[in-house]
């Protein structure tokens, strides 16, 4: 049997440790080539489940398929997966090149062979250098940098990084993670990489999964979970959403309108998500950066605006974008992101009172 | 401690500055007294085995006590060559097999040990206490059990059976502790990470933990070896018939009165030493090659 291509699904797969459900019947396709992100606070299943696909524990139950062939109970290199260990797991005896040449080395090549190999993969990760180094002098990029050839060095269909980026300063990790996606676009293949970092999901990813107590949340394209996440917990995660909750006063054809506390009604688009009825309680969310402040009285209500009257909090100054954080919907946490200039055309201060508008199909319905 | 007895106002300011300096900084009356009293324990230590070492290379007048008389190795060659004062040339000969079977089974099995108690097993926490119990347990009354068991068996009791067990009962928990100490620096990811990269078992113990805790091996082998070289209470009852060298020596003690005894002493301390610089000399070469290596290639 040969794996040849990285497709990998994931059907109901379930892990049990004892009693605990650590993955509770999770569904996923991953198509060949993609970059995927699980994204979840930790203990959520996101790296149980990456150590499945990569074989390191086996599901309790579910399939688990790798280019269409059902891997569960192969070994790692019969599933043409790699793994990168969040701590690199370089061994310390062994310098950078025999590092990278060991996958060759246990496949029994010859020393001349192995280290052929392993200088043309040392060249692609810019280590050539380094190559005599013990990992112990290595910076953490450095170590990183190794890890991935020693990884890639087996032409894996599936690599898999376990929180590659959190050992890292917060300048590198950003400069890695251009040179992980450049990796990934110049070997092919499929990455899946878990993270608690939503920045860094949505950065990288061309599917992110968002993962909350052993189940999936919500998986679609960086945009989609950030832009439209479906329920409170994944628009909380991903952040840059104010989220609430209200009452249905009324429900009038596609439009919904929901009393809030501290808020004038506020009307919210239905987009054909399941009934609503009045009287329920709903959850919402409008982006913060779709939230406008006005001086109050300077305009009169606009029917396509949702308003409200309130008091800002705190300001804090973040370079492209002023950060205003508002005493909007009780005690919930509401903020507006102003764009710099626009901001300082008429800036505020604390304790004034403003009008936060929205445009009204920009509220979310969550569900 | 020697201050200049120049009067401080005549110094220049900055002088004058650091003499008031160094005596704010002068050593509290404890340090004296910890200092003395370390030095007494050293010599109660040291003395009298450095004394030893000097009176064996007295002249044939020479006699168990100070002063020397004349200076010669005949006690040395007395050692080797003397009858009367017993078999010394066996004794050494066994304990140093005894001491190399001891440490070859303590490495293997301390080193299993510590693979295995990384994880929880049935049982592990019973078999931990049965460990340190051999530990703990007087060595002359194991010794005695162990003779005696043998002799209710009705087997012969001898010093690469009987005595290689007893010795073992002592070495073996030694060695498991000292590699557990080791193991818990040793990070599972590596053993993981040579599985992932497609090393079979053999190949992840040859190829990443035993060079990973080779250190530790080499000093779980040297506790091995010193312990079983120079034990005494676990081996009076179990060596069977032939002597092993620290049994010959006390022996010795009580019917040899002439510095052959510290002839003995000497050789059997030199014995010791040249095992321990070995094992340090290779530790050494080893860490130096790996830096050469590094060099050589830069």
């Amino acid at each position: 049997m040969t794996i040849t291509t990285g497709d990998i699904e994931l059907a109901g797969v379930y892990k049990h440790f004892g009693n605990l459900a650590a993955v509770d019947g999770v569904s996923l396709t991953i198509p060949d080539g993609a970059y995927c992100c699980f994204l979840g606070p930790s203990g959520c299943g996101k790296t149980t489940i990456l150590r499945m696909i990569a074989g390191h524990e086996d599901p309790t139950g579910g399939e688990i398929l790798i280019g269409g062939e059902d891997v569960v109970g192969l070994p790692p290199v019969e599933r043409r997966t790699a793994m990168m260990f969040q701590s690199y797991a370089l061994f310390p005896h062994l310098t950078v090149r025999d590092n990278v040449a060991f996958p060759l080395r246990v496949r029994g090549q010859s020393r001349a062979e192995r280290y052929k190999t392993a200088d043309a993969m040392l060249e692609k990760v810019r280590l050539t250098e380094l190559a005599n180094r013990l990992p112990g002098q290595l910076s953490g990029g450095q170590q990183q940098r190794v890890a991935l050839a020693r990884a890639a060095i087996t032409e894996p269909r599936v690599l898999l990084l376990d929180e590659p980026l959190s050992a890292l300063d917060e300048q590198l990790r950003i400069q890695m993670r251009t040179e992980l996606r450049r990796m990934q676009r110049e070997l092919g293949i499929t990455f899946v990489h878990v993270t608690h970092t939503q920045v860094e999901a949505i950065a990288m990813a061309d599917i992110v999964v968002v993962m909350e107590k052993g189940k999936i949340k919500q998986a679609g394209t960086p945009r989609e979970v950030y832009a439209e996440p479906r329920d409170r917990y994944v628009a909380e995660f991903l952040g840059g959403q104010n989220v609430f909750s209200g009452k249905v006063e009324s429900v009038n054809g596609a439009m919904l309108v929901v009393s809030a506390p501290d808020a004038a009604s506020i009307v919210v688009p239905l987009h054909g998500r399941p009934v609503v009825h009045t009287g329920d309680r709903v959850d919402l969310a409008v982006r913060r950066d779709d939230i406008h402040l006005r001086r109050p009285g300077s305009a009169a209500a606009d029917p396509g605006w949702n308003t409200i009257n309130t008091r800002i909090r705190a300001i804090e100054y973040q370079g492209a974008l002023v950060k205003v954080m508002l005493a909007a919907i009780g005690e919930a946490e509401f903020v507006a992101y102003i764009p710099e200039r626009e901001f300082f055309s008429d800036s505020f201060t604390v304790d004034d009172i403003v009008v936060a508008a929205w445009r009204s199909e920009r509220s979310l319905l969550l569900s | 401690m020697s201050a200049h007895p120049l009067p401080i106002a005549r110094l220049p300011r900055g002088a004058r500055r650091a003499a008031t300096y160094r005596d704010e900084n002068r050593r509290p009356w404890t340090f004296w007294v910890l200092a003395a009293l370390f030095t007494a324990y050293v010599l109660a230590l040291y003395g009298p085995m450095i004394c030893i070492y000097v009176l064996s290379f007295q002249d044939v007048r020479g006699g168990l006590v100070f002063p020397m008389k004349g200076l010669s190795l005949h006690w040395f060659v007395d050692l080797f060559t003397q009858v009367r004062t017993g078999d010394v040339k066996g004794g050494f000969e066994r304990s140093i097999v005894l001491a190399i079977l001891v440490t070859v089974l303590t490495v293997v099995g301390s080193f299993m040990a510590g693979l295995a108690f990384r994880s929880r097993f049935k049982g592990d926490g019973a078999l931990f206490y049965l460990m340190i119990g051999s530990l703990v347990a007087p060595g002359l009354v194991l010794g005695i059990g162990v003779g005696l068991l043998f002799q209710y068996l009705g087997l012969q009791a001898s010093w690469y059976t009987s005595a290689l067990g007893a010795h073992l009962s002592w070495t073996l928990p030694f060695g498991v502790l000292v590699m557990f100490a080791v193991m818990s620096r040793f990070d599972r990811a590596w053993e993981e990470a040579a599985r992932d990269l497609g090393a079979t078992r053999w190949q992840i113990i040859r190829m990443v933990v035993v060079p990973i805790l080779a250190p530790g091996i080499v000093a779980v082998a040297l506790f091995g070896f010193t312990l079983s070289y120079d034990e005494f209470s676990r081996t009076l009852q179990t060596s069977g018939p032939l002597n092993t060298l620290p049994l010959e020596i006390w022996s010795m003690t009580l019917n040899v009165t002439s510095p052959g005894l510290y002839a003995l002493g000497t050789v059997t301390t030199l014995a010791s030493f040249l095992i321990i610089g070995v094992c340090l000399g290779a530790i050494a070469l080893m860490q130096k090659r790996r830096a050469n290596q590094m060099i050589g290639q830069q």
